[in-house]
């Protein structure tokens, strides 16, 4: 063969390498993420791991607040970004003038862009004192507070997401809704958002994952208390969810102990979780690439 | 007026007013930042080291040691993302392996940063026995970094015209010198872009540099790739967090240097990217 030939055989097959690498990659983390954290799922027994009772130098490793804590952070996040996200979608896509439209995004491109650490920061030194002087509680770190971070930091991909859902739905929709006599608005609530619903769903999968795997703003602005989030107040309250315990404990364990195994297995449940939200959202992706006729 | 425009005057009245809310605590966000952010940058702030526990003094080893990691990701994952990108773009046919790589980039663009974190501290800090050092959250970071690189370089080489493969193609050239001297010249810009938008995310990220990288306190510039050091993320979380009495000038002025950086990285790829358009020929 021809040595042009050679280096060009060498090439793509280091791209078609390159290509495969991803699948390599998840691999890899879930891997090692096994590897270092089975051994806390057996070498305690799973009522303690399934207790209510997070104190570490005790030898308690219940999760249990930590997993209701994280679920209440995000779904505080969630309820607030997702009426507002998709709000705002609809705004741009169907509603804004141009100007309007040319400022919103950049801005919440911006707002993609501001690292999680200085929302925290923020959230710390503006958000925090503001929430405790509005409810007079003794500290304003609490779920509430965390859930406003996280609803700002989840609403880009929301936005984003919702908009590319609304731009699927084909203009004949439009143009019959408004044939019938329906005004603007009554095309956009009866038939333009429902026929955007499953990339709604797929918005709201995403931003869920965002806001379940945040860390530092959350760790920063939620308080860190570790106790069950079962009565009402509990939202007013401080929290803390599990990506923060892995943050805040890790740089203080000892390598190999048992405290370190379960952090590495807090990181297997986050890592489960995740995989299943996006699994959902990239199958919803996949059935709308599948059934083209609709556009 | 009809009742039910007096409706659609409400319901679009809401909708700019959750575009309001969404819009006005970016603003105010990004205001209070600058403002007082603005009084603690100086020169000697950008430039010198810190004293007395950080409390005085200012934040270099924070910024280089931000810099040589953003350096140390974009080595990494610029060629794995390109490639990446490139063997999705033009070589992958729509089969059951394209589709699982496909679902492996959304997951890793799902991956929680912490989780990242616990990753590198498993594999480069301990197995490979890199150390907490700049090398293992360069690479961290980088693996970080790919879905954003692979999907919107994949992207920008989709948008070039099939055609100016067909052409080369009919002259007798291969693939790859379709590749090598026409699609990715062409889609240089695009991919750029992508690569900044990557690299931006990487630069502000905290979690995956805890436990691989990043040094509380330590005056002094990183010697070799196996040093750990300040950067300017971790930086803040541990003036703000970790330091009693510190001053709160200095915690803004860290948070405006790192809020500059990354959005400064921001416009640039957005120029990038409308100069070219508008210059495209196609």
């Amino acid at each position: 063969m021809h040595p042009r030939r050679w280096t060009e055989f060498a090439i793509e097959s280091l791209i078609r390498v390159l290509g495969l690498s991803s699948i390599g990659f998840v691999l890899l983390i879930f891997l090692f993420l096994l590897k270092e954290g089975l051994p806390a799922f057996l070498e305690i027994p799973p009522e303690n791991l399934l207790g209510t009772r997070w104190y570490p130098t005790f030898d308690l490793f219940g999760t249990l607040p930590l997993i209701l804590g994280s679920l209440l952070v995000t779904a505080t996040a969630i309820s607030i970004a997702l009426p507002l996200g998709v709000a705002t979608a609809v705004f741009v896509r169907e509603v804004a003038p141009g100007w309007a439209r040319e400022l919103l995004k950049p801005m919440i491109e911006v707002l993609a862009g501001i690292p999680s650490v200085v929302l925290g920061f923020f959230g710390m030194t503006v958000l925090a004192p503001l929430v405790r002087e509005t409810l007079d509680a003794p500290t304003g770190l609490t779920a509430f507070t965390g859930g406003l971070v996280l609803a700002y930091m989840a609403l880009p991909t929301i936005i984003s997401v919702a908009e590319d859902a609304l731009d699927a739905v084909p203009k004949s929709y439009r143009d019959a809704g408004l044939a019938m006599g329906a005004t603007q608005w009554q095309t956009i609530w009866r038939v333009v958002v429902p026929a955007a619903r499953s990339g709604i769903l797929t918005a709201v999968m995403l931003g869920m994952g965002r806001a379940i795997g945040e860390t530092m703003a959350v760790m920063m602005v939620t308080g860190n208390a570790a106790r069950m989030p079962l009565t009402l107040d509990s939202l007013f309250r401080p929290v803390r969810t599990m990506t923060a315990t892995i943050a805040a404990e890790m740089g203080e364990v000892a390598r190999g102990s048992t405290h370190y195994h379960v952090l590495f297995g807090i990181g297997i449940i986050l890592f489960v979780i995740t995989f299943l939200l996006n699994l959902i959202a990239a199958g919803a992706i996949f059935k709308k690439r599948r059934r083209g006729g609709l556009r | 007026m009809n009742r039910r425009y007096l409706v659609q005057r409400i319901g679009f009245a809401l909708l700019g007013l959750a575009a309001l809310l969404v819009v006005v605590p970016i603003l105010l966000v990004v205001g209070t930042i600058v403002i007082r952010g603005a009084t603690a940058v100086n020169w000697e702030f950008l430039t010198a080291m810190p004293r007395d526990g950080m409390k005085a003094g200012g934040i270099l080893p924070a910024i280089v040691g931000t810099l040589l990691l953003t350096l140390g990701t974009a080595l990494a994952a610029i060629p794995v993302g390109v490639g990446g990108a490139i063997y999705l773009a033009e070589y992958a046919r729509d089969t059951w392996l394209t589709r699982l790589i496909r679902l492996a980039i959304i997951n890793l663009a799902g991956i929680p940063s912490v989780v990242y974190g616990l990753f590198g501290l498993g594999l480069f800090v301990l197995f490979l026995q890199f150390g907490t050092s700049i090398l293992a959250g360069s690479l961290t970071l980088a693996i970080m970094t790919l879905p954003v690189i692979i999907s919107t370089a994949e992207e920008a080489l989709r948008a070039v015209p099939t055609e100016f493969r067909t052409v080369i193609l009919s002259l007798g050239g291969t693939r790859w010198q379709a590749v090598r001297y026409v699609v990715l010249p062409q889609a240089m810009p695009g991919i750029i872009t992508g690569v900044i938008l990557g690299l931006l995310r990487a630069a502000g990220e905290t979690a995956p540099i805890l436990f691989t990288v990043a040094a509380f306190y330590l005056p002094r510039l990183p010697r070799s790739p196996f040093d750990p050091t300040m950067a300017l993320p971790y930086h803040l979380y541990v003036i703000s967090t970790q330091v009693p009495g510190m001053p709160e000038e200095i915690q803004y002025g860290t948070a405006l240097v790192l809020l500059a950086l990354v959005l400064s990285m921001n416009v640039v790829a957005t120029l990038i990217r409308s100069y070219y358009r508008r210059r495209r020929e196609w």
